[in-house]
């Protein structure tokens, strides 16, 4: 039944993905372009908004479904594995037009090509993993 | 329904994926969909390889139900939640990429040029396609998370490192645009 309600929540996020154009490739090649606000525009207001439901989450001690407080866990601390990480991710961002939720996303609307870049990313995880220990973090 | 069919703005979409961020902490998860590459990975037998990749992923079916919904989001968006939905560009952009070789901007949603179903018999694009995604992959596990685990799950919880990540997102998206399509396009 839970399993039926994330179901849902990413039924929602894919449509919000599609219909937002944040799915699209050439949304993300203009916003790299600074030739729009529209991604910058989604991006910021998602954040204004996600910082208020955070807060509201942490003052009210809110609790979730199963009655137990809601906790988000602090990201580590570091600074090289987020620079690099970051970068290298940025450069596969643009390259393939899509991060990994609109992968799914535009795997559903039909573009069969993008099973390539989900198949590529599976094994980009993979080599990471390989040599995870090897890496400065 | 009209507005539904319509491209949606950016301020009423940017609120929804913070809805989407709230919706999964109420469930009691965290919002990230990067993980589910290295839950599919280990459902593959990575497992055998690494010890990364050795962990208990049915902590994370959630999370392959909501990549799940979003193939079927993606399905429902694009076959009966509008017509012609080609992105509205900057006509600056639309020139650029008519520059560059690419020429479907008002046509799809993406460009038929990488995604269309003959894009695969060019191994430019099949390659351009195999590192792209190979990057993705890479640099989201490094980097400990993507755009929906940092940008904003993590901007929003106010934390640093996912400043410095997303920084690092658009370092790295702006280098590929600006300095190395001149020599793909």
């Amino acid at each position: 039944m839970r399993q039926l309600l994330f179901l849902l929540v990413g039924i929602f996020f894919g449509i919000l993905m599609f219909k937002s154009e944040a799915a699209s490739w050439f949304r993300i090649y203009e916003m790299f372009n600074f030739q729009s606000f529209h991604m910058y525009g989604l991006m910021g207001s998602a954040l204004v908004t996600g910082i208020l439901l955070v807060q509201i989450i942490k003052r009210r001690q809110l609790k979730d479904i199963d009655h137990k407080a809601i906790h988000i866990p602090d990201k580590d601390k570091s600074l090289t594995k987020y620079v690099v990480g970051g970068v290298v991710f940025g450069l596969g961002w643009a390259l393939a037009g899509a991060c990994p939720g609109p992968i799914f996303v535009v795997i559903g609307a039909g573009y069969l090509p993008m099973l390539v870049v989900l198949g590529s990313a599976l094994l980009g995880t993979w080599i990471y993993g390989l040599v995870r220990d090897k890496l400065p973090h | 329904m009209e507005l539904i069919v319509s491209p949606w703005p950016w301020y009423v979409s940017g609120p929804l994926i913070a809805v989407t961020m709230f919706i999964l902490l109420y469930l009691g998860k965290n919002f990230g969909i990067s993980s589910n590459l290295r839950t599919m990975c280990t459902l593959c037998g990575a497992g055998k390889t690494a010890s990364f990749f050795k962990f208990d992923w049915r902590g994370q079916s959630w999370n392959l139900m909501v990549a799940l919904g979003a193939v079927i989001g993606g399905f429902v968006g694009s076959h009966y939640l509008g017509a012609d939905q080609s992105p509205q560009l900057n006509p600056a952009t639309v020139a650029q990429l008519e520059s560059m070789g690419i020429h479907s901007a008002a046509d799809d949603y993406v460009p038929t040029e990488l995604y269309g179903m003959d894009a695969l018999d060019d191994p430019k694009t099949l390659a351009m396609l195999i590192v792209g995604g190979i990057l993705v992959g890479f640099g989201s596990r490094y980097a400990g998370g993507c755009t929906s685990g940092h940008s904003i799950s993590g901007i929003s919880n106010l934390q640093l490192p996912s400043l410095i990540a997303t920084i690092g997102f658009f370092i790295g998206g702006i280098v590929m645009v600006h300095l190395i399509f001149p020599f793909l396009f």
